[in-house]
């Protein structure tokens, strides 16, 4: 067991170090410092040249940054999918994995490793680009959600989702094609939760239910619409700003709903099921 | 090979026969593992490995036994199951059925690989990684002591003459330094067992030089060296022990020391016609190549009576050529060589040949 935490542990660093060797952490730091920079000045017009105010304004920022931070997640998930998708598959292919897995090394602990290592990447750059986005709307424009503080915390745990996806893909699949099938299904996720929105506000069992399946089959959406959820303004913001119906306010497809505990476990059974479902199917490929 | 196998220059069938009574006993043994492996016994035992890949059978039923501290070359063509053969043994890739063992532990066992050097076929090494990077990881996964890093990545550099490069990312190395770099991998730790697979596939003669110094060098440190070649004349100059796979099973088995004593003549002579085959036959199985008389298995005591023969019937003599089989002729010859390919008592034209040169043409002269 030490030596198989020793062995993810080493490849964990090694990814980390080829992140920043690669220039993979620089070019998101850089590009986090842009975004932050123009989501200051952005914002800083919004609140500058709104022909409204009070509720009515806060609900307005509100809706952009709920679409600046869908925006954020997308980019999110791209980024884990570019990262995992090659991740397994050319190692095998271009025989890096074989010098690799002829030392005292599982294929279990190099998928773990892998996985860790862009794990690490990924969370410290949600964490850290999303508070400094939210810090940068709420210095423009004074606008505090109702939980900020969550949503880049959903944010990561979806771009741990994907990233999981895209590496259990790179064990058999061409890294192109895993990272395209990975975008689809993200995106189909997506709609279904919307789809699955529709129907709550309109009371359709079909859609209700098809949108749970889809967030059963892939939990992206569901962590999508916590961050979405932190991100919604207090309900008497909503009412003050002429939105009676609540309930209604959630047909929207930035609209979020805070997972329950039952769906948070899903998630992290669907992350470890999804590992172990790569494990084995990388024990089962030839190299 | 030893062991389950035939004796020297045995030819398939037993060798890579899966039942029998000794091969039983070698399952029974490499299934007992490490606890009892004796220090001396076989750096590789494996007993009818059987590798398929859907429905192509790429071993068909290995068994063979590679004693420690020698270099056992594992000949053969494209296709024959080397490189399959070399990934079991690493665990790699599992087999079919059959089992086998490396350094006493079962194949596959994690523990046993920290003992065990390799340099694949496809080297490939993280380009982003300079030289000496590639190798300190290398040191970490085989969980040597950190403070020994430092003297065994210098001295790895320095065996294979990357130590001016070291610092370079190994992008920016050529084929030929990357293989020595997968080289200076593969003797990281002082391996008990050294596998190359195909070793000098990317390098220049001086670099093939340096490697069978370096092979050299691990024999005399009783390393055991696992060579898988298709070259047989670097082979020949290595190993001590070969084994010739075809379609996934070993088809012959011989030491070098086997190969060399399986020595012949050649004369060439003219003005004897049908008379020269005559006086031959009686010294050994004879053919005649134009002027040149080949005689196989003659002892170096009736070399003289021969020639003497051949002059009292009338032949003038124009050269006498010892020779001993070489690999490339002996492995051809298992093969099953192409019509005119040189083999064993075989008939290749001698049209290397110039004017006035005397080497048999399909012979090495020793």
């Amino acid at each position: 067991m030490r030596s198989s935490i020793a062995s993810i542990a080493i490849l964990a660093r090694l990814t980390l170090r080829e992140a920043l060797r690669r220039r993979l952490l620089w070019a998101l730091v850089g590009l986090t410092a842009l975004i932050v920079a123009l989501t200051w000045w952005g914002f800083s017009r919004i609140s500058d040249a709104s022909p409204v105010s009070g509720p009515v304004q806060e609900l307005g920022v509100s809706q952009v940054t709920v679409m600046l931070a869908f925006m954020f997640s997308f980019v999110l998930a791209m980024t884990a999918v570019f990262a995992g998708s090659p991740a397994i598959g050319p190692d095998i292919e271009n025989g890096l994995l074989l010098a690799i897995l002829a030392r005292p090394v599982r294929r279990s602990e190099v998928l773990l490793g892998r996985w860790l290592g862009l794990a690490i990447v990924l969370v410290a750059y949600a964490i850290v680009a999303g508070y400094l986005e939210l810090g940068a709307v709420a210095l423009a424009t004074g606008y505090v959600a109702v939980d900020p503080l969550i949503a880049p915390v959903y944010l990561a745990g979806e771009s741990l989702v994907l990233l999981t996806l895209a590496i259990v893909l790179s064990t058999r699949v061409a890294s192109v094609a895993g990272g395209a099938m990975a975008v689809v299904a993200f995106g189909l996720a997506w709609m279904a939760g919307v789809m699955g929105g529709v129907g709550e506000a309109f009371n359709s069992d079909v859609l209700r239910w098809a949108g749970i399946a889809a967030r059963l089959i892939l939990p992206s959406d569901t962590l999508w619409r916590g961050a979405a959820d932190g991100l919604t303004p207090a309900e008497e913001v909503l009412r003050s700003a002429g939105i009676a119906n609540a309930d209604l306010y959630r047909f929207s497809p930035f609209s979020g709903t805070a997972p329950g505990p039952l769906w948070l476990v899903w998630c992290v059974v669907w992350v470890v099921g999804a590992l172990a479902i790569g494990i084995l199917l990388l024990r089962g490929r030839e190299l | 090979m030893t062991g389950a196998a035939g004796g020297a220059g045995s030819v398939a069938g037993g060798v890579g026969s899966a039942a029998g009574g000794v091969g039983s006993a070698a399952a029974e043994r490499i299934a007992r593992g490490a606890a009892e492996a004796p220090a001396h016994g076989f750096a590789i035992e494996t007993h009818a490995l059987r590798k398929e890949f859907g429905r192509i059978v790429a071993l068909s039923g290995l068994t063979m036994n590679v004693p420690r501290g020698e270099v056992f070359g594992f000949l053969g063509p494209n296709g024959a199951g080397k490189t399959t053969a070399v990934k079991l043994l690493l665990g790699l890739s599992r087999a079919t059925s059959g089992c086998g063992g490396v350094l006493g532990a079962p194949l596959g066992d994690v523990a046993a690989r920290r003992r065990i050097g390799y340099l694949p076929e496809l080297f490939r090494y993280q380009g982003w990684m300079a030289a000496r990077e590639v190798l300190a990881l290398h040191c970490e996964l085989a969980r040597l002591p950190r403070a020994a890093w430092p003297p065994e990545i210098q001295a790895a550099l320095e065996l294979v003459g990357l130590a001016d490069r070291a610092d370079d990312r190994t992008e920016t190395f050529s084929k030929g330094m990357q293989q020595r770099l997968g080289l200076a991998v593969a003797l990281l730790g002082r391996p008990d067992l050294v596998i190359l697979d195909e070793p000098t596939s990317a390098l220049d003669p001086v670099g093939r030089q340096d490697v069978r110094r370096i092979i050299g060098a691990l024999r005399d440190r009783g390393a055991t060296v696992f060579l898988n070649s298709h070259l047989l004349t670097e082979v020949e100059r290595v190993c001590d022990r070969v084994a010739i796979v075809d379609r996934g099973g070993v088809v012959a088995e011989l030491t070098m020391a086997d190969l060399a004593q399986e020595r012949g003549l050649s004369v060439r002579a003219t003005g004897l016609g049908s008379l020269a085959r005559e006086v031959a036959a009686r010294y050994g199985p004879t053919r005649i190549d134009g002027e040149w008389l080949f005689v196989d298995g003659i002892a170096e005591a009736d070399v003289p009576a021969l020639v003497g023969e051949l002059v009292a019937r009338g032949g003038a003599i124009h050269a006498v050529v010892p020779t001993h089989q070489t690999l490339e002729q002996r492995f051809l010859s298992l093969l099953g060589a192409p019509p005119g390919a040189p083999g064993p008592g075989g008939s290749a034209p001698p049209e290397a040949q110039g004017p006035g040169e005397t080497a048999p043409p399909d012979r090495e002269a020793r």
